[in-house]
């Protein structure tokens, strides 16, 4: 099965839950199977990609009505240049254990947490984001600008509150 | 650059996503500016930390074998070279099939690498005869004067039909070298722009015609009666599959 645990990872980030990951999975090789005739000269992971995020997508219409926690946040809401005005001239951020850094990732509003998982987690290029995403290169930049300044801030949250962190482990 | 700016493209940067030129920009901005060096400083410890393997899911075992067994059974199709749809197929039997599995994407790997090389023939012989001494043999805009001339020349004559009737004026015929081999060239003429059809032994099961495109040049291909045809030009995509249509209907009818 080519790039299932891409797909999976892709899965697991986008509905945060093993079981809906899981049946969201099977189902997005199961349409991939029965339209893989239409698949023409483009690279079979973004396609792969694509077509599990329009599960998900479903999945996510289905789920609303209940209080949900995936509410996008809409992007323009959001200023790009939110640092701190006293944006540290040294840098602060330290490397942090995977499992930190995954409650991070996972803690991003969409559609900033999907453009991190595509980028950095499942590597893909920015064409291929834009392609699987279906919007324009310069929207997957500054979509990627935005997720890893939120991502920088939480990150650097976590960084200010060590006693919180050693009472967890 | 502005800070405004480069805080888009140190990510651009980052990720290797710049040209040259504004890698420069980005590097040089980042030199003199300690906010943005730190915000690139932190965002690189990110990325090397969003790298490990952990954030990186593995599907479980029983996921994959519930994939297997809902895909349908596979059909075997009988055909010379695996079909994509069979090398799937072949994938989702995973592990079972792994041998054959093995095969079948060598086979595929290698037959889109051929493909590959026989598309970059095609266009670098379509650009060599565009660049003046050697775009026809045989110049004639009588289907009559060309075929013939491809006789005794090629062991497989090309078909040749007179489209100017629908716009696609034939001028000529030549012999053209495709993946080492001689291979006949029609000329046609479309306004200003040339249309070179190599045509060429193809052994294998029809394969209905796609659109491909390399170096700028669209690529008009379709494989019938054991015989490829390449149509290539810089005419829009619409304006070549229209070539290819009417040809394959003339070919037929005639």
């Amino acid at each position: 099965m080519p790039h299932l645990d891409d797909v999976y990872t892709l899965a697991r980030y986008l509905l945060r839950n093993p079981a809906d990951a899981d049946d969201a999975v099977q189902e997005c090789y199961l349409r991939a199977f029965r339209h893989f005739e239409g698949l023409r000269g483009e690279s079979i992971k973004p396609w792969l990609m694509a077509i599990l995020r329009n599960v998900c997508r479903a999945e996510f219409a289905r789920r609303s009505g209940a209080a949900s926690d995936s509410a996008e946040v809409a992007e323009d809401a959001l200023p790009l240049w939110q640092e701190p005005e006293n944006s540290p001239e040294t840098s602060m951020l330290r490397q942090r254990d995977s499992e930190t850094v995954r409650a991070l990732v996972a803690a991003l509003p969409e559609p900033f947490r999907e453009a991190i998982v595509l980028r950095d987690i499942d590597d893909l290029s920015y064409r291929e984001i834009a392609d699987v995403v279906g919007v324009p290169i310069g929207t997957v930049m500054s979509r990627l600008a935005r997720a890893r300044t939120m991502l920088r801030q939480a990150w650097l949250r976590t960084e200010q509150q060590p006693e919180l962190e050693e009472r967890s482990h | 650059m502005t800070c405004e700016e480069a805080r888009v493209l140190v990510h651009a940067l980052i990720d290797g996503e710049l040209d040259a030129g504004h890698a420069r920009e980005t590097e040089t901005h980042v030199a003199t500016c300690p906010h943005c060096a730190a915000q690139l400083r932190d965002f690189r410890v990110m990325r090397q930390s969003l790298a490990a393997p952990a954030l990186h899911y593995r599907a479980p075992a029983d996921l994959r074998l519930r994939i297997e067994n809902a895909l349908p059974t596979t059909r075997r199709v009988v055909a010379p070279a695996p079909s994509r749809r069979s090398l799937l197929q072949g994938m989702a039997m995973g592990s079972l099939l792994s041998g054959a599995l093995a095969a079948s994407l060598v086979l595929v790997v290698v037959r889109r690498e051929e493909d590959q090389r026989i598309m970059g023939d095609v266009v670098s012989a379509h650009l060599r005869s565009l660049q003046g001494e050697h775009l026809i043999d045989v110049v004639s805009t009588d289907q009559h004067t060309v075929k013939p001339w491809f006789n005794g020349r090629l062991d497989v004559a090309p078909p040749v039909v007179d489209l100017t009737a629908q716009g696609f004026t034939l001028i000529g015929g030549r012999l053209d070298y495709i993946d080492g081999r001689p291979v006949g060239a029609v000329v046609y003429k479309r306004r200003a722009h040339v249309i070179n059809l190599f045509v060429a032994q193809s052994s294998g099961s029809d394969e209905g015609a796609s659109m491909e495109q390399m170096q700028g040049f669209n690529i008009w291909r379709w494989r019938h009666a054991n015989l490829g045809f390449w149509a290539v030009s810089d005419i829009n995509a619409e304006e070549l599959q229209e070539f290819g249509d009417k040809l394959q209907t003339e070919i037929s009818s005639s």
